[in-house]
């Protein structure tokens, strides 16, 4: 029940784009149609899911007080280790994704190494240290929930948008302004989660 | 101050602002602009961590190689960033900094407009120039932050800096304002504002 709750918390309540604009940058210029903000979406879900681990691992064993070294505090380490470690499975993942899934390469294509510079995948592994889990396994179901939230939000954006194109907007607001001003107002839409109790 | 240094420092506050027209390093910022204070600190930190580490990439720019670039750069950054988390972690208890602010200081990391203007300019050019560039770039960004924050304050709370202005006359504060989807609201409206006087930003 624990992860239940935090599964659908991480998707909906705490939505990395609307409640804590993560990801913004690559989420207003991949969103202009459904399928290629699907596939960045999948890409998101898949690194978080990697990394999100393996910085809670290291935070945990290696970067918190007395964790390595009796007395010693690394934690102002952590935001270099987070990006090297994500830089890194980035890389690895490029990689193996190339030799044993070529089809899913090509469809990820440019979007695996935009990745690791993608904030939501790095706030994602410093909330988690905000947030202390007490186990690998919470950390997981948070980053797939996180994911899974990024992909419902660049999906629904894209949508709207090939949609938008056809209405009659302000030539100073078409593009971006509109952009912005849709993004709100969906963002106030999922604020309605906000009152869930789990 | 010849005109080229002058255009340097000019053209990010307004014509090619990093938010607005280049759209850059939108993540890290709106979750601070709910108070005056908490955008002034990310202004300060982004204008000191792009500056600086503009004029230490410029001045390493023959020494790195092309293929590793991109991790020398990281580096880079990521130490101003924990210097700039630092300093401001030993301060936090004298000024009261929000400690979620930690978490938005390390996405200054990831922050587009750092690496962007580093690719962008920095490489290319000599160091004070670059450090021009990364000061203005990083101004540019916070003069957006602190218009968003003043309206967000003062209709959200009736305060600027946490000085009482619009309370005393009995305002009730707004409290959609607070909440993070009214920070795009505004974006969008001074996107609006700024490419209705600047007709050649406007998309088709």
């Amino acid at each position: 029940m624990e992860y239940l709750s935090l599964f659908v918390k991480s998707i909906f309540v705490d939505n990395m784009i609307f409640a804590y604009f993560l990801g913004m940058c690559s989420f207003l210029a991949v969103s202009k149609n459904v399928k290629t903000a699907a596939g960045l979406g999948v890409a998101v879900i898949f690194v978080l899911l990697i990394t999100l681990p393996v910085n809670y691992l290291l935070n945990t064993y290696v970067l918190a007080p007395d964790a390595l070294i009796e007395g010693v505090d690394l934690s102002f380490l952590s935001f270099i280790i987070f990006i090297a470690v994500i830089a890194a499975i980035v890389q690895i993942v490029e990689m193996v994704v190339e030799k044993y899934a070529p089809e899913l390469y090509s469809q990820l294509g440019i979007f695996l190494p935009l990745i690791a510079v993608n904030c939501a995948i790095l706030g994602g592994s410093l909330f988690m240290q905000q947030r202390d889990f007490l186990n690998i396994g919470e950390a997981t179901v948070y980053a797939l929930g996180s994911g899974l939230g990024w992909f419902l939000a660049i999906v629904s954006l894209a949508a709207i948008r090939e949609k938008m194109s056809y209405s009659n907007v302000p030539a100073a607001l078409k593009g971006l302004g509109i952009t912005f001003i849709t993004v709100g107002l969906m963002g106030i839409a999922f604020m309605t989660f906000m009152g869930i109790a789990l | 101050m010849n005109a080229k240094l002058k255009e340097t420092i000019l053209n990010p506050l307004f014509k090619g602002n990093p938010i607005t027209v280049l759209v850059l390093g939108i993540c890290s910022s709106l979750a601070v602009t709910v108070t005056m204070k908490g955008a002034l600190v990310m202004a300060l930190s982004v204008i000191v961590v792009t500056g600086i580490s503009s004029l230490i990439l410029s001045l390493l720019r023959k020494t790195i190689p092309g293929r590793v670039r991109i991790i020398v750069q990281l580096v880079v950054v990521a130490m101003m960033v924990i210097l700039v988390d630092q300093i401001l972690k030993s301060f936090e208890a004298t000024y009261a900094i929000d400690k979620q602010l930690s978490v938005y200081i390390g996405l200054i990391i990831t922050n587009c407009i750092v690496m962007g203007r580093i690719e962008a300019f920095a490489l290319g050019n000599k160091p004070w120039p670059s450090f021009l560039d990364g000061v203005a770039n990083g101004a540019g960004y916070g003069l957006i932050l602190l218009i968003v924050a003043f309206f967000r304050e003062l209709l959200g709370s009736g305060t600027l800096f946490g000085i009482d202005i619009l309370n005393r006359f009995g305002y009730v504060p707004n409290n959609l304002v607070i909440l993070p989807p009214f920070a795009l609201i505004l974006l969008g409206c001074i996107v609006w504002v700024q490419r209705s006087i600047q007709k050649d930003l406007q998309e088709k």
